[in-house]
């Protein structure tokens, strides 16, 4: 996990805060940010290989960050995470190019894995 | 003006119809209230109508059969005084054309009774009277010769009147007679007087010619009531007539009486214009009315079985038209609950649609807090007693994902609103929907034929929505068939963009009649269950998903019906 570098993206502060801090307690690079426009503002900066998006924001929707990133980033891996039965989002979001998407509230070590997964393809397809 | 309010009152009642609820007291007025209304505007008119009738007909018949009565009366009596006056005359001729010597002469008047007995029926005798009442000639069967009448009341009468006519008697003669008296004044004023006795069997031959039927009676009386005549029925000669004295009345007069027999009869008479006699025919009521009481048992026993057929047809149709209106009511409540349910549905998964999206971030913060709580317990090294911050986190973590059981829940009764497309294999849907129906097929024993196809392209529809199909069919067919009978599902590709699943069992079938209905809202063949919607809902749900469905069936063959479901719903054919 050493390396990994992930950027967090949800309008509930206290959330993808403390995703994030528990994030870095493994070891893992993890940015934070509130809105989609911050977002692509941090993507640009920092180049996360991992973005986990929440779908439902005020503002740029999740949707529309993740297909902004596909089209400026097509090597970032984009993790949707959606509204507990809107499994309807998280197929769109798959169709957008999303690397697969995961339910709140969700359980770290699933986070975990998708996101070692998502860096694993992402490797795959720089190698 | 009490009358007057009480009848608005029933009037008003009879005509209010209770107009809402669907309560059994509101049907039961309704009955009421309609046959009582349509009996009184059928019956009243035919009870008029019948009286009037029955008036008309009384008084035209009754005329018809009072008429002949009063014309052989009166022909009779014209009769009968013909006889009298006839007689009458005769013996004035005779105290006319001859002088009181010549009448006084015994020789004489025996040679004018020989020809008068001779052309006149019934002469008994004939005598001379003069003046002071002695009988100073005679001539008949009898010594009355010299004889005193002049205390007698009929010499006092004649001397009066001029004319007597005296009512039948015995006399010493021994047979039924009457005297007839005539007072005859000479040129010098003097007067004598002839007097005739004649026989009355003659009477007999009078009433003999009315020609009457056997149960009929005809005599006469006198103004005393005694007869005069043999009657069949009421009296012997001179007895006293049991029928009382009839008013005075010379035209012929009919009236209905009770006889001494207590018999209903029409008793006709009249009275005679010259001497005291009243002719009296008597028929028995009940044969002269025959005729309308025939009539008036014919008129009674149409007005019944009218009655009684208006009563039928009134109760049988009230019976029909409350029941329908029962029926449409009983539709139209259940129609109503029915809206109100599903609209009810849709508000709580709605509602439950945004508790469940409102508590989940939350739910997602403490998930994650108390996920922070455990990695800060865990990783740090040197913290004493882990266990006892690790069990409550634990805990935390374990009821955070109930709360995301219970919200997943939620959503899935609210998703169950829209449709919501997904892609199905329609093979594992039918084996899913079956599984709901295991218990019971093996409860009755009910044999299942899976006839599946093996690469049956996969479906783009509602998962929920076609089970409840699928459901509905088959539950449809578990009731249609006998314990023991068999129900089976086909699936195959209809075509390129169809598929087909057939549902055929071996039950009861439908009527064509019942299959015309089959899909209709409300219509339902399981008596007191079913609300008749359940094959319609199932229709509807087919054609949103922009599919068909046929059903065949024959009466106790069984029944076959077949979904078609496209691959892909066409845009604009959801809901």
């Amino acid at each position: 996990m050493e390396g990994w570098k992930v950027l967090l993206v949800d309008d509930e502060k206290e959330f993808v805060s403390t995703l994030a801090e528990r994030l870095r307690l493994r070891g893992i690079q993890a940015d934070e940010t509130g809105s989609g426009e911050e977002a692509l503002r941090l993507i640009a900066l920092t180049a996360p290989q991992v973005v986990v998006l929440d779908v439902m924001m005020p503002g740029m929707g999740g949707l529309e960050v993740l297909q902004r990133v596909k089209s400026t980033y097509p090597n970032i891996e984009v993790i949707l995470l959606t509204g507990i039965g809107s499994t309807k989002d998280g197929m769109e979001g798959m169709r957008l190019g999303a690397f697969d998407f995961l339910m709140k509230p969700l359980q770290i070590e699933e986070l975990i894995e998708k996101i070692k997964a998502a860096i694993e393809k992402a490797a795959g397809g720089n190698a | 003006m009490d009358l007057k309010e009480s009848v608005r009152k029933i009037v008003g009642g009879l005509l209010e119809i209770p107009e809402e609820g669907t309560s059994p007291e509101r049907y039961r007025i309704l009955r009421r209230n309609i046959t009582v209304l349509m009996l009184l505007i059928t019956i009243i008119p035919l009870v008029l109508m019948a009286a009037i009738n029955y008036y008309q007909y009384q008084t035209a018949l009754k005329d018809e059969i009072v008429a002949p009565l009063r014309v052989l009366v009166n022909k009779s009596k014209h009769s009968f005084e013909l006889f009298l006056a006839g007689r009458l005359s005769t013996i004035n001729f005779i105290a006319s054309a001859y002088t009181y010597e010549e009448l006084a002469n015994e020789k004489n008047l025996s040679r004018i009774f020989r020809v008068l007995k001779k052309e006149i029926e019934g002469i008994v005798d004939v005598g001379l009277i003069d003046s002071d009442g002695k009988q100073v000639s005679y001539a008949g069967p009898y010594e009355l010769k010299g004889k005193n009448y002049s205390d007698q009341g009929w010499f006092e009468q004649v001397k009066v009147a001029g004319v007597y006519i005296s009512d039948v008697f015995m006399g010493y003669r021994r047979f039924p007679h009457i005297v007839m008296a005539v007072r005859h004044f000479s040129e010098s004023g003097d007067w004598w007087i002839v007097r005739v006795t004649i026989d009355t069997a003659r009477f007999d031959d009078l009433i003999a010619s009315m020609g009457l039927d056997p149960k009929s009676d005809a005599f006469l009386i006198n103004r005393e009531g005694i007869c005069q005549t043999g009657s069949r029925f009421y009296c012997k000669i001179l007895d006293k007539c049991p029928i009382s004295v009839p008013p005075l009345s010379y035209e012929p007069n009919v009236v209905r009486i009770k006889d001494s027999q207590g018999q209903d009869v029409l008793m006709t008479y009249a009275y005679f214009n010259r001497g005291d006699f009243i002719l009296m025919l008597l028929k028995p009521s009940g044969e002269v009315l025959r005729a309308w009481y025939t009539l008036k048992s014919e008129l009674l026993l149409v007005f019944l079985v009218s009655i009684a057929i208006i009563v039928l047809v009134v109760l049988r149709l009230t019976g029909l038209l409350v029941d329908r209106m029962k029926q449409s009511d009983d539709r139209r409540e259940l129609a109503l609950r029915e809206i109100e349910h599903s609209h009810k549905l849709s508000s709580i998964g709605r509602l439950a649609a945004g508790v469940a999206h409102e508590v989940n971030n939350p739910l997602a913060i403490i998930n994650e807090k108390a996920g922070l709580m455990k990695d800060l317990v865990e990783f740090a090294q040197d913290f004493g007693d882990k266990e006892v911050f690790l069990a409550p986190i634990r805990s935390i973590i374990q009821s955070v994902e109930r709360c995301r059981a219970i919200t997943h829940r939620l959503l899935g009764f609210a998703r169950r609103m829209d449709v919501e497309i997904e892609i199905l294999d329609v093979n594992e849907l039918i084996k899913e929907v079956l599984g709901f129906l295991e218990k019971e097929a093996l409860y009755r024993n009910i044999k299942i034929g899976l006839y599946l196809a093996h690469d049956l392209p996969r479906l783009a529809s509602d998962r929920g929505q076609l089970q409840q199909v699928f459901l509905n069919i088959l539950n449809n067919a578990f009731a249609a068939v006998q314990d023991g009978g068999t129900v089976s599902v086909t699936t195959w590709e209809k075509d390129i963009d169809t598929l087909g699943i057939t549902f055929q069992d071996n039950g009861q079938g439908m009527s064509e009649e019942t299959l015309r209905h089959v899909f209709e809202p409300f219509f339902t063949t399981k008596k007191g269950h079913g609300t008749g919607l359940g094959l319609s809902i199932t229709y509807g749900i087919v054609k949103r998903l922009g599919g068909d469905i046929e059903v065949q069936s024959r009466p106790a063959k069984g029944t076959r019906f077949t979904v078609f479901l496209p691959k892909k719903i066409k845009e604009g054919s959801g809901n």
